[in-house]
């Protein structure tokens, strides 16, 4: 019995390395103050009434946010750790297997459940506040979403205490994941924890499309429409496209691992290629889904802090809806050397060149429009600042890649690694940072810390070319990724070594930069400059015609657009001294909090951790819980409520009362 | 008193409004499915050969049975109109019964898709024996399963259907999961001709 305990435990947990025990040690303690924390304050039905059953897309977004925040801190210190192992050679510090399974955390964890949620962040805290809407379309489905997200995660980041961690890379190519060569319960959890966030990520897509289509406020046609407003849509369109076939391609792989089934196993007749064809149809559009929306902030941005229309209006959507079509057509390109053809490689070759024309458009159009206007240099502007070299000198490595001979010689090397994690940090996490910056005080009602955020910004921006731009030299003389270390003989012969110690002083200034955020944040919380108006930048949307933050219904009576830059219009009728028809309030319409998102998400956990252990009693019944959430909500009727007249008046008296 | 009217008319139209968003959120789901299947399909069109040496399509499928259950499939489409015209003359029972006939109908279909696999599997064709097995069943297996889960909803909106009749929320219900079952009728039709008429052919 014992010896039975003690076999299981050891297998069970993951032992043996004292990173582990010390993760061990901190998840506990933090578990353990959380809850002591929570009951102390008596703070376990605020948390249950205001937080974890609403549908407010405000606060679902701002619990994405520090879900994201969170993520990036687990996926930054995977990146320190490798970057630590490389920079010099022969160094000890990681074992190989532990450097595999770092860098495929690593890799999922920063665009899964890093880039995706900040994503959704911006898309909750945003969207409904600029369409002029008082929620989302489904906001029960948008609960949903977020908790299937935050439990696919949890279940994802797990793997690391129990079980072991998946080592097979971000995209977990057959045969090596399959279950002859990836025996472990580490490749189950990377295809639950994915698969049940991804769920919710589907969701989310087709909430934002019917959002913008149909719960734009009265007069906003589609191109009147802001254009943060419009890159989401094109986004949440290549989500519905894209994700139902990761779903498919997960799902085939499992079935490959529990069933035994052949899709893309090497023998009885399965085809690995098959798997490889499938994960990018969906990987390539998903780098598009997570940078269209950082592109939509900075065509805002611009547009705020130069005091000036955005120039281009028209062509930035057009391009932004040609990318989400084209994006759909460049998958091959991740695989030239696999031996397709040649003219399947030419015909990838140049959709993937064609990508970078309506791209380049958008750089042109956010530089005309700083081009003799007003700037003033905030924080958002600054990582748009950042972004525009960053993005054209990622994007012409790209165009590199894309031909396909030369292919031959960057694949699967340090150059390959230079170029995407210059469009991912120059482009999308620069983005969201920007994003965040600028919208931060619409949420909270106050702004962050200029000073610590400029030292925050040119830690990132400096330590990025410091840690990337080596790498590029590294991949031309021959360092291929996924590599856990090298002798001494490349290391100081040929030179790696000098330029791998260079690239890891980078990677730390990064860390040192994400240092400052987290300074910046908890001194903003105390001390950041409060915003009183609803418009501390001077806005042309409407998410700065309310007061920050938001009231629940956002807007008291629903705005009337007739323009493009609907709030900047209304300013300039102001200053012309026109005045606002008199406002009449109406009861509003509410969605009602609801429990059935976390209990069904949780059931989804439960299951999903049943198929990683095989467990079929715990899988099953996970399953049958689902099942009972969907009924329950099915024979739920009494969903929603108005807000009445009267309380609404006072909720407006209070706020603008505090405004002026 | 004015007040309480005012409100219950604005009451009325937001939620009418509100039932609409949701079956073109319904709509969008279904094209979701549509990829789901349609990746499905790819890969059992590159699979279908892979039989590693095993009997094919046209050793296996056995087209009488199947002609039976598409038959009965298109049925209880056409059964599950049938509950909608009677939903929008607002007779409930007629309503009720014809759900029940097209769950009956939709329940049938399920066995016999079962017999057929349990069948093969009893004579050695497993999901694990090649890939185009492989492929078989799942693109199969995944249709059954969205016909099962359509039943469970079924009996649960014959229940709401008998406590609330026809109201504007049930009638959104009722609409999304016609559109539904015609849908997987339609996908049933693909997975007919593809799978097993091209097989044996
Ligand atoms: C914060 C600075 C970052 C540093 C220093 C960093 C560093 C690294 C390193 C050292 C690797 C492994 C290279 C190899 O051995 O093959 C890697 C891989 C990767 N990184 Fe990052 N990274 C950073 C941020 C990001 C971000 C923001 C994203 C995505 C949004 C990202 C996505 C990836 C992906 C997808 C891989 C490939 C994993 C694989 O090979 O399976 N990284 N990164
Ligand atoms: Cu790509």
């Amino acid at each position: 019995m014992w010896e039975n305990i003690k076999d299981f435990a050891s297998t069970f947990f993951v032992t043996g390395d004292p990173l582990i025990y010390g993760a061990d040690v901190s998840i506990a303690l933090t578990s353990i103050a959380i809850v002591f924390v929570l009951t102390y304050f008596k703070k376990w039905t605020w948390l249950w009434r205001e937080w974890i059953t609403t549908v407010d897309h405000k606060r679902i977004g701002i619990m994405y946010l520090i879900a994201s925040l969170l993520m990036l801190f687990r996926g930054g210190v995977d990146a320190l750790l490798m970057r630590t192992q490389l920079a010099l050679p022969n160094m000890k510090f990681l074992q190989a297997d532990h450097y595999n399974a770092v860098f495929t955390t690593h890799g999922t964890i920063m665009i899964l459940f890093m880039a995706m949620p900040m994503m959704f962040a911006l898309f909750n805290l945003v969207v409904p506040l600029q369409l002029g809407a008082r929620d989302v379309a489904y906001p029960f489905l948008n609960s949903l979403s977020f908790w299937l997200f935050l439990m696919g995660a949890m279940l994802f980041n797990l793997s690391f205490v129990i079980g072991g961690s998946p080592d097979a890379g971000w995209l977990s190519y057959p045969p090596l994941s399959e279950l002859s060569h990836s025996p472990g319960v580490g490749e189950n959890f990377y295809i639950w924890g994915i698969q049940i966030s991804g769920i919710g990520s589907l969701a989310t897509g087709i909430n934002f499309l019917v959002t913008i289509l149909k719960m734009r406020a009265p007069g906003m046609k589609m191109m009147k429409m802001p254009l943060f407003s419009w890159s989401v849509l094109s986004s949440s369109i290549i989500i519905i496209f894209a994700f139902p076939i990761l779903t498919v391609t997960l799902a085939l792989l499992f079935l490959d691992r529990f069933l035994g089934a052949h899709f893309f196993t090497m023998d009885l007749g399965g085809n690995p290629m098959m798997y490889v064809n499938l994960i990018w149809m969906w990987g390539h559009p998903e780098v598009y889904i997570v940078v269209l929306p950082a592109f939509g902030i900075f065509s805002e941005v611009v547009a705020t802090f130069s005091k000036k229309k955005i120039f281009g209006y028209n062509s930035m959507v057009f391009s932004m809806m040609l990318i989400s079509i084209v994006s759909f057509f460049t998958w091959a390109h991740h695989f030239f050397t696999m031996g397709a053809s040649a003219n399947v490689n030419v015909f990838f070759a140049i959709s993937t060149m064609v990508i970078g024309i309506p791209t380049g458009v958008k750089i042109f159009n956010w530089l005309f429009t700083m081009f003799r206007g007003r700037i003033t240099i905030t924080q958002p502007m600054l990582w748009t600042l950042g972004f525009i070299p960053c993005f054209a000198v990622g994007g012409a490595t790209g165009v590199m890649l894309a031909v396909a001979p030369a292919d031959y010689q960057y694949h699967n090397s340090y150059f390959l690694i230079a170029h995407f994690h210059q469009v991912l940090i120059g482009g999308v996490v620069f983005g969201y940072l920007a994003g965040i910056y600028y919208w931060w005080p619409k949420v909270f009602g106050f702004k962050l810390n200029d000073r610590l955020g400029k030292w925050a910004f040119w830690l990132w921006n400096i330590g990025f070319y410091v840690c990337f731009m080596p790498q590029y030299a590294l991949g031309f003389m021959g360092m291929t990724r996924r590599l856990y270390t090298y002798g001494s003989d490349t290391g100081w012969d040929l030179g790696w070594a000098p330029l791998n110690l260079i690239s890891t002083v980078g990677a730390f200034l990064m860390g040192l930069g994400f240092i400052f955020q987290v300074w910046q944040i908890s001194y903003s919380i105390r001390k950041g400059e409060r915003d009183l108006t609803g418009d501390p930048w001077g806005g042309r949307t409407l998410e700065w015609s309310i007061p920050s933050p938001a009231p629940m219904y956002n807007f008291a009576v629903e705005p009337q657009v007739t323009t493009d830059d609907a709030w900047w219009k209304v300013k300039e009728d102001r200053a012309k001294g026109i005045k606002p028809a008199p406002v009449k309030y109406e009861p509003i319409h509410m969605p009602k909090n609801s429990a059935i998102p976390f209990v069904m998400s949780v059931c989804w956990f439960i299951a999903g951790f049943g198929f990683v252990f095989d467990w079929m009693w715990m899988a099953i019944p996970g399953l049958i819980g689902v099942a009972i959430c969907l009924l329950a909500r099915s024979f739920s009727y009494d969903t929603d409520y108005y807000i009445p007249v009267d309380e609404i008046e006072r909720t407006e008296a209070a706020l603008r009362g505090r405004t002026v | 008193m004015a007040h309480a009217t005012a409100e219950h008319s604005h009451a009325h139209e937001a939620h009418e409004s509100h039932e609409s968003l949701k079956v073109l959120g319904f709509w969008i789901f279904i094209v979701t499915d549509i990829l789901i299947f349609g990746t499905l399909f790819a890969c059992y069109a590159v699979l279908h050969t892979h039989t590693n040496g095993g009997p094919g399509a046209k050793e296996l499928f056995e087209m009488p049975g199947v002609i039976a259950e598409t038959f009965i499939l298109l049925t209880s489409s056409f059964t599950s109109g049938l509950a909608v015209l009677a939903m929008h003359k607002g007779k409930v029972k007629q309503l009720i019964a014809w759900l029940a006939v097209t769950a009956v109908l939709g329940a049938a279909f399920i066995g016999m898709e079962l017999t057929e696999f349990v069948k093969l599997v009893e004579e050695g064709h497993k999901i694990s024996s090649n890939a185009f097995l492989s492929a078989f069943y799942t693109l199969v297996g995944t249709h059954g399963l969205h016909v099962s889960i359509g039943l469970v909803w079924m009996i649960g909106l014959m229940i709401q259907l008998s406590r609330r009749g026809v109201t504007e929320v049930t009638t959104r219900k009722v609409t999304n999961l016609s559109l539904y079952w015609h849908f997987l009728d339609v996908i049933w039709i693909f997975v007919f001709t593809v799978v097993y008429l091209m097989g044996v052919m």
